[in-house]
């Protein structure tokens, strides 16, 4: 097999995991011209670029597309890439369920796409609050779309999962024990583990309100006994772990990048993998604070404020441990360091507005305005992205054989921080202003005009820093500097297979001693196992 | 919307002051990162191209535990100032006491429904001499009341009555709105709380009390179309209807500020859009296209003129 029909068919976790990240840039590029949209619709107040039916329908598929269509699938990609070859692997565990996770995954995709060809795109948010999403209020098809595909989405999360489960549990080189496994891999694991109990709980709340819509069910129809709140408690019970599933693989890939640009071993590895299972336990105890203004009563969202409070410990001592690896190091300052270093200061942000949402009484003010939607993209794109952009950068070489460029990276970089901070860092201004979320239009209340204009002309940049960096990708598949086994002088198992990996990563299996196996090749006369 | 942070009432006083104290602590924690990440790039970038590592440090029990117990000791102090704005916000009612206003969020309007029977719609009248008892309900999808200076937020949720304490410390008028997505015009479900003293707001329950005076010429010919067009279907005309209708009470619509929740001044060419195109005048919203002859629409005009 050849050419197309080699991609079609393939089951080597390579070629999957490739599959994965293509499918997420052309969801980006839809997910990113809808954020377009929205950014010119509110660049003014009392503009009418689009109606206000077509701006429901455009921030529902954006926050969808972005949420199960980019992040999710990109950070899968990466996962079913770098796992096997991380952990001296030449395959995935189950490799024909790698290939049916992908294809659900990329045709889940396509069918929440297809609602727009017929003219009813979903319309209730990402989130799709009953009993706004039941029938009566949004009668056309595009919420059964929105749940059909999630639904298949959800399944092909459950299924990448377990492959990744068991690919970690059973197919580590000798030698390879659990506190010796390299943190993305760790750290992807853990993400797993919480995907397969969290998606669940999304699935079942999309079987519900299939059942209302098409089967006059009335799980959440209030004046036949249904209750509206039981669709917030399962989306959040899924919603709030799926943000630790799209942020934990991301602080794996920092965790890969800073120690060896840092030319130093992570700082205390055994607290960075702990704190990331006290994350995974904690996520699920935090669902309540989406609905700190529901009237719950003040012990239950008492409860979940102190969760919700404790669980940046664990993710601060993440924080820490990056600064203190970089502390007393030699400090290479490559592309993909500069974005896993933006991303210490912009995810420290987003982390510490999020600790604003927990302190209820503040929740009860600025929860649903633009301050949320401040504090999601700095967790999100500050986070997530910036350390996905790190990560191509690093691993780009392994995957294509080439190099990207440095001197077109480092211009992507500035413009994408420039543009993402000036278009996200004025919106807690907005939301501490009073704009609220989800709204297709603003009176002209002072400053108002002025911050969305920032934004949207933030926005403006991040787009072209975004289109700089694919135009770099895309350059350097063919003209990059060929880059060899280990341009990085890095120390995990990837980095002796071939780049790009040949169809057996490793010719002879890899014996492993410690956290650094390249290391302990490079520097016989001090081996990490002699040391510690 | 004013400013999020003018609070006007002792529980936005107590919102904003537990905001200052996590503002205070993230500048704090920001600082700290900052300083790590900036003295490290400075202070230790790779100099020159020596093949040389520096020393390889594998990590520090004291310093790991150091940075756990000092998060965990901030967020209990945070934790603590948390419960108490709580306590105070959400203070308990007197057993079995009942709401000294009712609000209810439709798509897209709000209305206030008074112990005497007074429905008002947009502009929401409170005493500024006490507490009021404000009982929150849907009547169809979630929503959210939100009057930024005055109270915490509070969830609509249909088939559920929640509750909050709302209150003004000085007389003005209070910019409101929805805050949860609700449909098509969720961005104009806007509202005001009007504050004034104790002796105006009884005179202004008792002005909203009256029924409208009886409609003469063409005004009258407008009140009978009103019936036949079947736009009584939908619209109260006294402010004392006993239940909700479907569509916002238009009682003594004449001497309101703005129509369509806050979307458009009241002006006699806003008003003759919404009798001739209501989805131009507010597009999504709920109301059909009734078909008028201009004579018509003329009478109907005259008659909401007199809704004083």
């Amino acid at each position: 097999m050849s050419g197309f029909s080699a991609w079609l068919c393939a089951i080597d976790h390579k070629r999957i995991g490739i599959l994965y990240m293509l499918s997420a840039l052309l969801f980006m590029l839809a997910g990113g011209m809808e954020a377009m949209v929205l950014r010119a619709q509110l660049a003014a107040p009392n503009l009418k670029l689009i109606a206000p039916e077509t701006y429901d329908q455009i921030f529902t598929m954006h926050g969808t597309t972005m949420i199960f269509l980019v992040a999710m699938p990109v950070l899968t990609g990466f996962g079913v890439y770098l796992t096997p070859l991380m952990i001296g692997a030449n395959e995935m565990a189950l490799p024909r369920l790698g290939a049916l996770s992908f294809w659900l995954q990329f045709f889940g995709g396509v069918l929440l796409y297809i609602s727009f060809a017929t003219g009813a795109a979903p319309d209730a948010g990402w989130f799709s609050y009953a009993p706004l999403s039941e029938k009566a209020f949004s009668p056309g098809a595009g919420l059964d779309y929105w749940a059909l595909a999630l639904l298949m989405i959800a399944g092909s999360s459950i299924g990448s999962a377990i492959n990744l489960i068991v690919t970690v549990a059973t197919e580590r080189a000798p030698g390879m024990t659990m506190r010796l496994v390299p943190l993305f891999a760790w750290m992807t694991l853990v993400a797993s583990i919480m995907i397969v109990f969290a998606l669940p709980a999304l699935a079942a709340s999309l079987v519900m309100l299939l059942s209302d819509r098409l089967l006059h069910a009335r799980f959440f129809d209030p004046a036949q006994g249904g209750a509206p709140l039981l669709w917030q408690h399962y989306f959040w019970i899924f919603g709030h772990p799926e943000v630790y599933i799209v942020v934990l693989p991301a602080f794996g890939m920092i965790s890969e990048i800073i120690p060896v640009f840092s030319r130093k071993p992570i700082f205390g590895y055994p607290f960075v993998a702990t704190s990331t299972v006290a994350i995974a336990f904690l996520s699920y105890g935090v669902w309540v604070h989406h609905m700190f203004a529901v009237a719950l009563g003040r012990n239950v969202l008492a409860v979940f404020a102190a969760a919700s409070m404790l669980i940046a410990v664990p993710t601060g001592m993440k924080i820490f441990s990056w600064i203190a690896t970089m502390w007393g190091g030699a400090i290479r300052f490559t592309t993909a360091m500069l974005f896993a270093i933006a991303f210490l200061l912009e995810f420290t942000v987003g982390g510490l507005s999020g600790v604003a949402f927990a302190t209820v009484p503040v929740d009860w003010q600025l929860t649903d305005t633009y301050f949320v939607v401040a504090h999601i993209h700095y967790v999100l794109v500050g986070g997530t992205i910036f350390a996905l952009l790190a990560g191509v950068h690093y691993w780009f070489p392994k995957i294509s054989g080439r190099l990207l460029d440095e001197k077109l990276g480092r211009w992507s970089f500035w413009l994408i921080v420039l543009g993402f901070n000036a278009a996200f860092f004025v919106q807690h201004f907005l939301g501490l202003l009073g704009m609220r979320r989800r709204v297709y239009t603003y009176p002209d209340i002072p400053w108002f005009g002025a911050l969305n204009l920032i934004s949207t002309l933030g926005a403006g940049i991040l787009v072209f820093g975004i289109v700089l960096f694919l135009a770099n990708v895309a350059m350097s598949v063919y003209f990059g500097t060929v880059a060899g086994k280990d341009p990085w002088n890095a120390w995990t198992l990837e980095w002796a297979a071939a780049s790009p990996p040949l169809l057996q990563n490793f010719a002879e299996t890899p014996e492993v001693r410690s956290r650094r196996p390249l290391w302990d090749l490079k520097h016989p006369e001090a081996p990490d196992w002699g040391s510690t | 919307m004013g400013p999020l942070f003018s609070p006007h009432s002792s529980q936005t006083h107590s919102i904003a002051a537990a905001f200052s104290i996590v503002l205070a602590i993230a500048a704090f924690v920001f600082l700290v990162v900052a300083a790590g990440v900036f003295y490290s790039i400075v202070r230790y970038r790779a100099r020159g191209d020596s093949a040389s590592e520096p020393r390889q440090i594998f990590g520090s029990r004291n310093l790991e535990v150091l940075w756990t117990v000092v998060p965990v000791l901030i967020v209990t102090g945070l934790f603590i100032v948390t419960v108490r704005a709580m306590v105070f916000i959400d203070a308990p009612q007197d057993s079995g006491q009942a709401p000294d206003v009712t609000i209810v969020g439709h798509q897209w309007w709000w209305e206030a429904r008074y112990p005497s029977g007074v429905i008002a719609t947009y502009d929401i009248h409170i005493p500024t001499s006490r507490r009021l008892l404000a009982r929150i309900e849907s009547a169809d999808v979630i929503h959210d009341f939100w009057a930024p200076e005055l109270a915490r937020k509070m969830d609509a949720v249909p088939g559920r009555a929640s509750y909050i304490w709302l209150e003004a410390d000085t007389p003005g008028a209070y910019d409101g709105a929805c805050s949860e997505f609700c449909g098509a015009q969720h961005a104009w479900m806007r509202f005001r709380v009007v504050a004034e003293p104790e002796a105006s707001f009884e005179v202004w329950l008792q002005r909203q009390a009256q029924s409208p005076s009886e409609p003469t010429g063409l005004a009258a010919e407008g009140a009978r179309l009103f019936q036949t067009k079947k736009c009584s279907d939908c619209h109260a005309v006294k402010a004392t209807a006993i239940e909700s209708q479907k569509g916002p009470s238009l009682a003594h619509l004449a001497s309101r500020e703005f129509l369509g929740s806050g979307m458009s001044r009241n002006t006699p060419e806003n008003r003759m859009l919404w009798l001739t195109n209501p989805q131009a005048a507010k597009p999504g919203n709920r109301m059909p296209d009734t078909p008028l002859s201009p004579e018509e629409t003329r009478a109907l005009q005259a008659y909401l003129e007199a809704l004083r």
